[in-house]
């Protein structure tokens, strides 16, 4: 059997693993509804428009966070990288990032953007940056030498080599850079939503816990777990490609 | 058949004479590095003379500055001291008419062996039917044709390194210079590879400087062999191997040829010996 079979076998074992459960009564009905259930409520709600300005609020805010890392880390990648006594500097800290809880920092951007949509994309962005920074140092370190010199042999300006030769030569390793601001991105506006707005699907599903709607809560959280499988999906499918080429 | 290969020549290795027409010129060329730990005398000082369409190598003990010559010729690398002259104008940066083999993979993975063919020709914005043309060219001469839509990760070694010489060969350079571009490869491969650079050489009437660690390699593809010193590299015998412009791996099979092989490594042995000597191998 594929692995790929393999994958799809397990998690339709579980998802009918908790079917069943929650249909015998084992999980009950107030914890849990059966994932057949899920999805013919996330129909209903789909069609109904219930809960579509929220969802084009959590889409808004993740497309505008990863747009942002993606760029931002991508142009600070590029300045840390022109500047080796910066770089020495900050890698330990680019390192040791991702141990520091970002939420945290939560109270300082309601001070500074209020509550809203401006604090969420910047703890999203927060998350998300930094992935983008290290991909984009490494996609510049691994530039083969060879491929430099190849354009000075076509003596081609700098800002073509630029263009033409590195981005491209960096581009598998920026492109994992961007496929994890995503996900961040993703972390990090759902996550943010929970405690500090008023809208978007975050705010849906803790709205919706706290005044006991299961079947809206499971809903919304089956919503998520599908646009990001989809998202992902297709992020993984471009970085195949990508990576493929690589391979030498 | 084989030995019509080799000019009936007396003195074909003897030191070479300084040929008619010279394509290359290098005078007194010294190249010091300024290194963390001070400087570090690669090269020099180099006297060379190449003449137009000539088939000349450059053998030497690992470090003596082979590359950096290259470099140096190429453009890529400016010398301290002394002239390097292409075509009677002093090399200041990549001249117009030289192509360059690396021996490491240049060929672009994001490109198919069409397109990283006909790069060169579309940065110097040659027309469109042109470039179809001479990639035509190319990829049939270097035995691309059935792979002209492939990746190079699609490839091996060996037809990377093809892709390399075709993007070089469609730029229709005067001057090819080649650093080591079938290190990588096993000795069949390199071989083989070894007779399309020769019918490369003989169809453009390029002047082609080929540096090799291999002794073979240079005894089998060149008309001139240089033999180059311990760092800091400068040259210490040249070998007239005496093949006629027609020829192909089968020189390898003639006395000739271990003759040329012998004498070579008669002299790069003691520099061998030198740099084992000292520690640096």
């Amino acid at each position: 059997m594929s692995e790929k079979r393999l994958r799809v076998l397990v998690v339709a074992l579980l998802i009918g693993a908790v079917e069943l459960m929650c249909r015998l009564g084992v999980i009950p009905l107030a914890v849990m509804i059966p994932p057949s259930q899920m999805v013919v409520e996330l129909g209903r709600i789909l069609a109904s428009g219930e809960y579509a300005s929220d969802i084009a609020v959590s889409l808004t805010n993740v497309v505008v966070a990863a747009v942002l890392s993606v760029i931002l880390g991508f142009v600070a990648g590029l300045a840390i990288h022109a500047w080796p006594g910066l770089r020495d500097a900050l890698e330990p800290l680019l390192a040791s990032y991702y141990a520091i809880p970002t939420f945290v920092f939560y109270p300082v951007f309601i001070t500074l953007f209020g509550v809203g949509s401006a604090s969420i994309i910047a703890i999203a962005v927060l998350l998300a940056i930094v992935s983008m920074i290290t991909a984009t140092l490494n996609g510049i370190d691994r530039i083969p030498r060879v491929l430099r010199k190849t354009a000075r042999i076509y003596r081609m300006p700098r800002w073509k080599t630029a263009l033409l030769i590195e981005l491209p030569a960096a581009a598998p390793y920026l492109f994992t850079g961007v496929k994890l601001s995503v996900a961040y991105a993703f972390i990090g506006v759902i996550a943010s939503e929970f405690i500090l707005s008023g809208s978007g699907l975050g705010y849906a599903i803790a709205y919706a816990y706290n005044n006991f709607e299961n079947r809206h809560m499971y809903a919304l959280m089956l919503l998520i777990l599908v646009t990001v499988t989809i998202v992902n999906t297709a992020l993984n499918h471009v970085d195949k490609r990508l990576q493929a080429r690589r391979q030498r | 058949m084989i030995g019509a290969a080799v000019k009936a020549r007396s003195d074909s290795l003897a030191i070479s004479e300084v040929p008619a027409a010279v394509h290359v010129r290098l005078r007194g060329v010294t190249r010091v590095f300024d290194l963390p730990k001070g400087k570090l005398h690669a090269l020099g000082p180099v006297d060379l003379d190449l003449g137009r369409g000539e088939f000349f190598s450059v053998v030497g003990p690992s470090g003596c500055g082979k590359s950096t010559l290259l470099d140096i010729l190429a453009g890529l690398s400016r010398p301290q001291a002394g002239v390097a002259e292409f075509e009677g104008a002093p090399i200041r940066d990549v001249p117009d008419g030289v192509g360059v083999v690396f021996q490491e993979d240049a060929s672009f993975p994001w490109l198919s062996v069409r397109d990283n063919v006909a790069f060169g020709l579309r940065r110097a914005g040659i027309d469109p039917a042109e470039i179809a043309r001479r990639v035509d060219y190319a990829v049939g001469f270097m035995g691309l044709r059935d792979f002209a839509a492939s990746y190079p990760a699609q490839l091996s070694g060996g037809m990377r390194q093809r892709v390399c010489i075709a993007r070089t060969l469609v730029m229709q350079p005067r001057l090819i210079l080649l650093d080591e571009p079938f290190g990588a490869l096993d000795q069949q491969t390199r071989l083989l590879m070894g007779d399309e650079l020769l019918r490369l050489w003989r169809e453009t009437g390029a002047t082609v400087l080929l540096i090799t660690h291999a002794l073979d390699e240079a005894a089998m593809l060149s008309d001139r062999v240089g033999v180059m010193s311990t760092r800091p590299g400068t040259f210490i015998d040249f070998v007239e191997t005496g093949w006629e412009r027609d020829r192909d791996s089968r020189v390898v099979l003639t006395p000739h040829f271990g003759d040329i092989t012998a004498r070579l490594w008669d002299k790069l042995r003691v520099e061998a010996l030198k740099i084992m000597s000292s520690g640096q191998a």
